[in-house]
């Protein structure tokens, strides 16, 4: 009886720590989803904006360390880092990206020079070593729901935060006005401009919007690692794995493979060691890929 | 009169897409030799109905029998090979390469990835490359890039490409679509010439060019064969004047 | 067969791509080696196996509009062919006698291992590690390509499961140290057949080898663009179902070019091991698949002879900056990226090829800018 619920336990709080690389695969992908699904751009300096979300966290809890307020800074250091990649996005789309919408391709080569640019930038700004930034005490917890039982509550504030996020994308994609500029622009340009919608903005703002929601997952990773200046990469692959995955179009989709893939990956790393989780959660991402190429959630379309 | 040989015999031939039935148990037999039009409003599933023949979409039932060949099963390329040409819409010819390059790039031979590799220019294909060009009258334009030919021009070229192939049916949709009279006409009897020797399905618009060509017509609408017949027929048809002007 | 190719280049009156090919052949087989020592020349061998990849970018992705992220994956898997060969052959149970189990490569030993792993076995075979090192990454290449071309995946979806593929082959090699060398790859090699490679000698030799199959290469690539299927390459990239809809089978042609650039990646890494006298996993990885693609894009992605110079030239800049100003190499290999992209598509092939459109393109922006300069009344009408 002891031991069915120590395995139990064990197996929650695996389950757990599987939620806490979820959500942030999750806020990740929501933007990536939302340029490369929408808008069809590849943006390899994604995993960038994500690195700028997070220094900014680190920026702002230095500043409120030094002026006393510790405690309330996380929530303005969330709208800062969606601020600041929001920016950076929108600088990005007008400096580049929209020169290169007709060639996909391209767009990956010269967005990945763009990455090596932020991240050399970053080693200069904030030094080569890992930053982490001091957390507020209500963060540092953990919870207790049940003896033997202890889930931190930096992973309950990142799972709050992803669903909050992905409600809201939610709202703005499929139930607001500007949602529906957005897919009409997608679906047919050239329509889209004839009726009056400013499509060039719409695609400045989409993916400025991407950006920003990458800056958020920065935030939120502050809260369960560390950031250097190559963080980001880390997690581009995994990132575009998970909205190819999931159906490069599909909201519901990209949830659902977010979770696949995080929790094949961290149930693994139970099982075996981390490198081989990953390649094994890789691998069977790559053939399930190969064997159904158009993700796991679309539908037939006539064309 | 002699019994007509069938070649391509389509039955109950239904495809949909998410529940929309684009084309609805249809049933169309085409002559050895004839050339059929295809017409019908907009959305009346046409060009869907080529795409099935030829491959590119699958059908949820029914059977397309070509020579007795089952073509529903065959990938696109076996279907080619088996003597069915398709031409697109839009003029969908290689802009990159001259007119030479393109009949040449068509010419049913090495098309294996070592075949094309070891592909000789021998006299043989060079003399049908020729041949074709003066059929299409691009004689003069031989060694021009095809991206700098006029709009019925790369119409003619593409007709060619599938030409030097030989295929025993050849599917055209809207060939003389953005064409000038004076063009349309030079179409209309290259359509004659071509077809003395094989089936031709043609979707067009231009009922004057449809009335030169046609042996036999058949209405499409909603997915439907609406009817068929000679153009007189047609055009006398109440429900197919229904179809085209609506309620 | 030479003598034919010769005839046929000429008669496609590919005059200039001859004379630069001869020219590129004196600049690798007599320039370099009279002006530099051996030890830069050495380097410049390194880089020229950097070169195969390239050229078989060109191919794959110039003409064949296949982007492939992931050539590190056969350039790797073409060299760590041939470090398992050479390892075992460092690793007689005589040198490696104070190991706790002689004759297996040192990495195996501190890592606790006792035996050499079955897929070791076959590599003290020198002929079976040349036909794996041409083999194994082209096969592997055929099955990536039956696996996404046969399903119509392409483009950047392609892009991004090679890129994917890199990843986790280079996880896997870093993870199962004891079986691969880890992080620091296989290391220490000294011997091919009994002949020391870090020799002056061998140097020189395994430079000019390098050389002349690296020229091979592009002979080849150079008969295969003017056959049928370079052709229908070209037409690929612009009309893909015209071609599937005149009868051939799309996916195999993509396979076949993708093998073909697999296999010349393969035979880079090869080389390179036995230049540099080692192979790791940071030739392997996501990093330099992407940079390889960059060699090819500043070489010119429609130009053989543009890929070698493109992979020199980077990898000169490269090492020149990163002995000087480190931090700014980042920065310049990030602004590469971009320019190249954005302002030289064609790379310094297409400067080279075409100084006309070149000096046109110039003439035409600066009249512009004159244009909008000057008051609009002053400008001609319906201009």
């Amino acid at each position: 009886m002891a031991e069915t619920s120590t395995l139990f336990t064990t197996l929650l709080m695996q389950g757990f720590a599987g939620m806490s690389l979820f959500s942030v695969l999750l806020l990740m992908a929501l933007g990536l989803a939302i340029i490369f699904g929408q808008m069809g751009v590849i943006n390899m300096a994604h995993g960038e904006f994500m690195t700028i979300g997070a220094y900014t966290t680190y920026i702002m809890s230095t500043f409120a360390e030094a002026h006393g307020f510790i405690n309330q800074y996380f929530i303005l250091a969330l709208i800062a880092a969606f601020a600041i990649a929001f920016a950076a996005g929108y600088l990005l789309e007008y400096l580049l990206i929209r020169r290169l919408y007709k060639r996909p391709l391209d767009t990956l080569l010269a967005t990945w020079g763009v990455s090596l640019v932020m991240q050399q930038a970053f080693r200069e700004i904030f030094g080569a070593r890992e930053v982490s930034p001091a957390l507020p005490e209500w963060l540092t917890g953990s919870y207790q729901p049940a003896p033997g039982i202890d889930l931190p509550v930096s992973g309950l504030m990142v799972l709050v935060l992803m669903l909050v996020v992905t409600f809201g994308v939610w709202l703005m994609m499929y139930r607001s006005r500007w949602g529906i500029r957005v897919r009409a622009t997608t679906q047919n340009r050239v329509i889209a401009d004839a009726v009056g919608i400013n499509t060039k903005r719409v695609d400045r703002i989409t993916f400025a919007l991407g950006c920003g929601l990458a800056g958020i997952a920065g935030a939120a990773f502050t809260t369960i690692a560390s950031t250097g200046p190559t963080t980001g990469s880390l997690f581009i692959v995994d990132t575009f794995l998970v909205v190819v995955f999931g159906g490069a179009a599909s909201l519901f989709g990209t949830i659902a493979s977010a979770f696949t893939i995080a929790q094949a990956q961290s149930g693994l790393e139970f099982l075996m060691t981390g490198s081989m989780a990953k390649v094994i959660t890789l691998v069977s991402v790559v053939l399930i890929l190969m064997m159904r190429p158009e993700g796991l959630f679309s539908v037939k379309v006539r064309k | 009169m002699l019994k007509k040989e069938i070649l391509l015999a389509i039955e109950d031939l239904t495809v949909s897409f998410d529940g929309f039935r684009a084309v609805d148990a249809v049933n169309l037999y085409v002559d050895k030799g004839e050339v059929r039009v295809i017409i019908g409003p907009n959305g009346a599933g046409k060009t869907t109905l080529l795409d099935l023949i030829c491959g590119k979409t699958h059908a949820s039932s029914g059977t397309i029998k070509f020579k007795n060949i089952e073509l529903r099963d065959l990938d696109e390329h076996h279907i080619v090979r088996a003597g069915v040409g398709r031409k697109f819409q839009t003029p969908s010819i290689y802009e990159d390469l001259t007119v030479y390059q393109n009949l040449e790039v068509s010419f049913p031979r090495g098309r294996s990835a070592f075949g094309s590799l070891f592909f000789k220019r021998t006299q043989d294909v060079v003399d049908r490359v020729q041949e074709i060009a003066a059929e299409i009258l691009l004689t003069e334009q031989l060694h021009q890039l095809a991206g700098l030919l006029s709009h019925g021009q790369k119409q003619w070229l593409e007709i060619g490409m599938l030409l030097i192939q030989n295929p025993e049916l050849l599917m055209l949709d809207e060939p003389v679509a953005g064409m000038s009279v004076r063009e349309r006409q030079q179409t209309a009897e290259l359509l004659k010439r071509i077809s003395a020797n094989r089936s031709v399905i043609v979707i067009e618009h231009d009922m004057e060019f449809v009335r030169a060509i046609a042996h036999r017509v058949t209405v499409l609408h909603q997915g439907r064969v609406l009817m068929e017949g000679s153009m007189d027929a047609v055009q006398a048809d109440e429900r197919v004047i229904e179809a085209y002007l609506g309620h | 067969m030479p003598k034919k190719l010769l005839s046929h280049w000429i008669t496609a009156k590919n005059r200039s791509d001859l004379i630069n090919l001869a020219l590129l052949a004196l600049l690798l087989l007599v320039v370099l080696p009279l002006a530099l020592d051996i030890f830069r020349l050495n380097l410049v061998g390194k880089y020229l196996t950097f070169a195969f990849v390239a050229v078989g970018l060109v191919l794959c992705w110039g003409y064949g509009g296949i982007l492939s992220l992931g050539q590190g994956i056969f350039f790797g898997l073409g060299g760590y062919c041939m470090a398992m060969f050479l390892k075992l052959e460092a690793s007689d149970p005589v040198s490696t006698a104070i190991q706790s189990t002689p004759g297996i490569p040192d990495f195996m030993d501190w890592n606790q291992i006792k035996a050499l792993p079955w897929f070791w076995e076959p590599f003290h075979s020198f002929s079976f590690t040349l036909i794996a090192v041409l083999i194994l990454p082209t096969l592997f290449a055929y099955l990536i390509g039956v696996a996404m071309f046969k399903r119509r995946v392409g483009g950047v979806y392609f892009a991004i499961i090679t890129q994917a593929i890199a990843l986790i082959l280079t996880v896997l090699i870093v993870g199962q140290q004891g079986l691969t060398g880890g992080i620091n790859g296989i290391t220490d090699l000294k011997t091919l057949l009994g002949w020391d490679i870090r020799t002056n000698s061998a140097r020189y030799i395994l430079y000019y080898i390098n050389a002349a199959l690296l020229l091979g290469g592009i002979v080849f690539s150079r008969w295969l663009l003017s056959s049928k299927l370079g052709l229908l390459l070209v037409a690929l990239r612009d009309k893909e179902e015209r071609v599937r809809f005149s009868g051939y089978d799309v996916a195999n042609l993509k396979i076949f070019t993708f093998c073909v650039a697999a296999l010349f990646s393969a035979v880079g890494g090869a080389m390179f091991t036995l230049q540099v006298g080692f192979m790791s996993p940071s030739f392997v990885g996501i990093v330099p698949s992407i940079e390889m693609v960059i060699f090819t894009a500043v070489g010119g992605r429609l130009s053989l002879i543009g890929a070698v110079y493109g992979a020199l030239l980077v990898n000169f800049g490269k090492s020149y900056f990163s002995e000087t100003f480190a931090d700014l190499w980042l920065y310049l290999m990030g602004a590469l990226f971009i320019g190249v992209v954005l302002f030289l598509p064609n790379g310094l092939a297409g400067l080279f090829r075409e100084p006309r459109q070149t000096w046109l393109l110039i003439k035409h922006t600066a009249l512009m800018l004159v244009a909008k300069l000057r008051p609009a009344r002053l400008r001609p009408e319906g201009k």
